[in-house]
């Protein structure tokens, strides 16, 4: 489904942010990337959608290397992967139906979308996502008034949106409780599964990530140093990931 | 680490040293100042005299003013009409052509060969005080209210084109990346993840500027661009100054009828209130919501 080769990614010539990342996502599962803060999981994460230009490598989406395309047809490409940001990154100032819609954007005209005429189809689908969410009765409601883990079910909502084909998710419960991260991820694994699409997932919980991955990427200092089932995740690994061993005591 | 850094003292932290170090530049700075403010005085030759003279012909001056003469109110009335018009549509089409050049302008958005251009347009609108682009235009188009919007409008682009660029390159750049990666077209991201960040915003610049639109409309007249201010003119020349107090009362009042309006619009818009509420809550408290929002 997925295939990254070789890619790099440095924003300052000499220093790399990402070192030759080679991964391979399938079809369907819940992969989750971890490690520390600084080593270059969102870059890696943005560089599919290329929201970050990478700087070497492949990105080989259902066989189109997204890392060659542009203009158009990076936006056609755009479209089918849904993307979950760690601070919501919602619309503040328009309404959920609003925010729900604009994940429509790829497929409407701009003049259509200024003028708010979505097809009838997208908004019963927006309003259906809304009940799955659980959040039926805030469509009008502006997103600034909404609370966190509301907000994030926005965000899920607006990338389901898409329709999409693959979800990629930035650090999505980070700024959340305890309780409320386990429902987003909750939310993310049953969409995933209920849409049989791939779910690639950055995070800083360890816990979280075991609990809910099929599959655990650990990422340091900008290269991949472990890849695989939950089970095998070992204290010896996650001392090679995080560095040190006080924090695991 | 830690042991090594907190063995030895560091020497800021003596306890006898100054705990507020003061820099002796600012007072050399003051010291300098309040030397020029006394060369200039010397230099105008402004005296005690001088102001003495001064006091009592604005006393004779102000004596003359009183009571307001609104007998030639039509000739007023005009005035005031053609001020407002020639505000109203600098504003309009100063705000139509600020938009789009404000947008051309914004580093985040647009690249530097567009940036560049706009960015030199909108210092160019903003270089010259109102009367001096009023005087051009009327020497380009003759006298009357056109060389005034025209004036007005150059302001207004200045003004609210530099602004608006400015509330543009300070939005969240999270809410336009998100946009952006549901493979939304141009137009499409700047509708749904830039114009609802800068909108109120833009409102409150473009109320303003109308408010002073207005102000300044009163007074291109006075170089012969249209408005009250023509009239105001002729008539401190023919010393009727009882109807200058007319025309000056009648300026206030405008002014103030402007600046209800445009809070209003602000209150509506920005904040979704409605009528009523405004007149209820006042103006005054909605504002400062809006500065903190």
């Amino acid at each position: 489904m997925l295939t990254l080769k070789h890619l790099s990614k440095s924003y300052v010539s000499d220093k790399p942010v990402l070192t030759d990342i080679n991964l391979e996502i399938a079809a369907q599962g819940i992969t989750a990337i971890i490690g520390p803060s600084g080593t270059g999981k969102s870059t890696l994460i943005r560089c599919i959608n290329r929201l970050v230009e990478p700087s070497a490598g492949e990105i080989l989406f259902e066989g189109e290397d997204l890392a060659k395309l542009s203009g158009a047809s990076l936006r056609q490409a755009r479209r089918h992967i849904g993307m979950v940001f760690q601070e919501y990154n919602l619309v503040e100032r328009l309404t959920v139906m609003e925010n729900l819609l604009s994940g429509r954007l790829g497929y409407v005209s701009s003049w259509r979308a200024w003028r708010r005429k979505f097809p009838g189809d997208d908004i019963r689908k927006a309003f259906e996502l809304l009940d799955l969410v659980g959040l039926s009765g805030f469509a009008h409601r502006r997103a600034d008034a909404l609370s966190g883990g509301q907000r994030q079910r926005v965000g899920i909502a607006r990338a389901v949106m898409q329709e999409p084909k693959m979800l990629l998710a930035d650090e999505p419960t980070s700024s959340l409780d305890p309780k409320t991260s386990v429902e987003i991820m909750q939310l993310l694994a049953d969409v995933g599964r209920a849409r049989a699409i791939p779910v690639l997932i950055n995070m800083h919980d360890v816990e979280l990530a075991k609990r809910f991955a099929d599959r655990i990427v650990g990422m340091s200092d900008g290269r991949i140093v472990f890849d695989g089932a939950p089970g095998t995740l070992s204290d010896d690994v996650l001392k090679q990931i995080y560095g040190g061993e006080a924090w695991l005591q | 680490m830690t042991s090594t850094t907190l063995g030895a003292p560091d020497p800021s932290s003596d306890p006898s040293s100054d705990p507020f170090p003061r820099s002796v530049w600012p007072k050399i700075a003051g010291v300098l100042l309040a030397a020029y403010v006394i060369y200039a005085c010397a230099q105008m030759e402004i005296s005690w005299e001088r102001v003495e003279i001064g006091l009592s012909n604005a006393a004779h001056f102000f004596s003359r003013l009183f009571p307001p003469n609104f007998t030639r109110w039509e000739l007023l009335v005009k005035g005031l009409l053609e001020s407002l018009q020639i505000a109203v549509l600098a504003s309009t089409l100063g705000i139509l052509l600020a938009l789009p050049i404000g947008l051309a302008a914004a580093r985040n958005l647009m690249p530097a060969w567009v940036t560049w251009p706009a960015r030199i347009v909108i210092v160019m609108a903003r270089s010259f005080h109102p009367v001096i682009v009023a005087i051009l235009f009327v020497k380009a188009v003759g006298f009357g209210a056109l060389a005034g919007i025209l004036a007005l409008t150059v302001a207004s682009i200045g003004f609210i084109g530099k602004l608006f660029t400015e509330a543009i390159e300070e939005i969240s750049e999270k809410q336009v990346e998100a946009v952006r990666a549901t493979g939304a077209p141009f137009a499409s991201v700047l509708w749904f993840g830039v114009l609802p960040q800068v909108l109120p915003r833009f409102i409150g610049f473009a109320t303003y500027q109308l408010d002073s639109n207005l102000r300044n409309s009163t007074m291109v007249g006075i170089v012969g661009a249209g408005g009250i201010g023509g009239t105001l003119f002729a008539a401190f020349q023919r010393f009727d100054y009882d109807y200058v107090c007319a025309i000056l009362l009648s300026i206030i009042a405008l002014i103030m009828l402007g600046e209800l309006l445009a809070t209003a619009v602000r209150a509506i818009f920005i904040d979704n209130a409605t009528l009523r509420d405004f007149f209820r809550r006042g103006a005054s408290t909605r504002e400062r919501h809006l500065e903190d929002d």
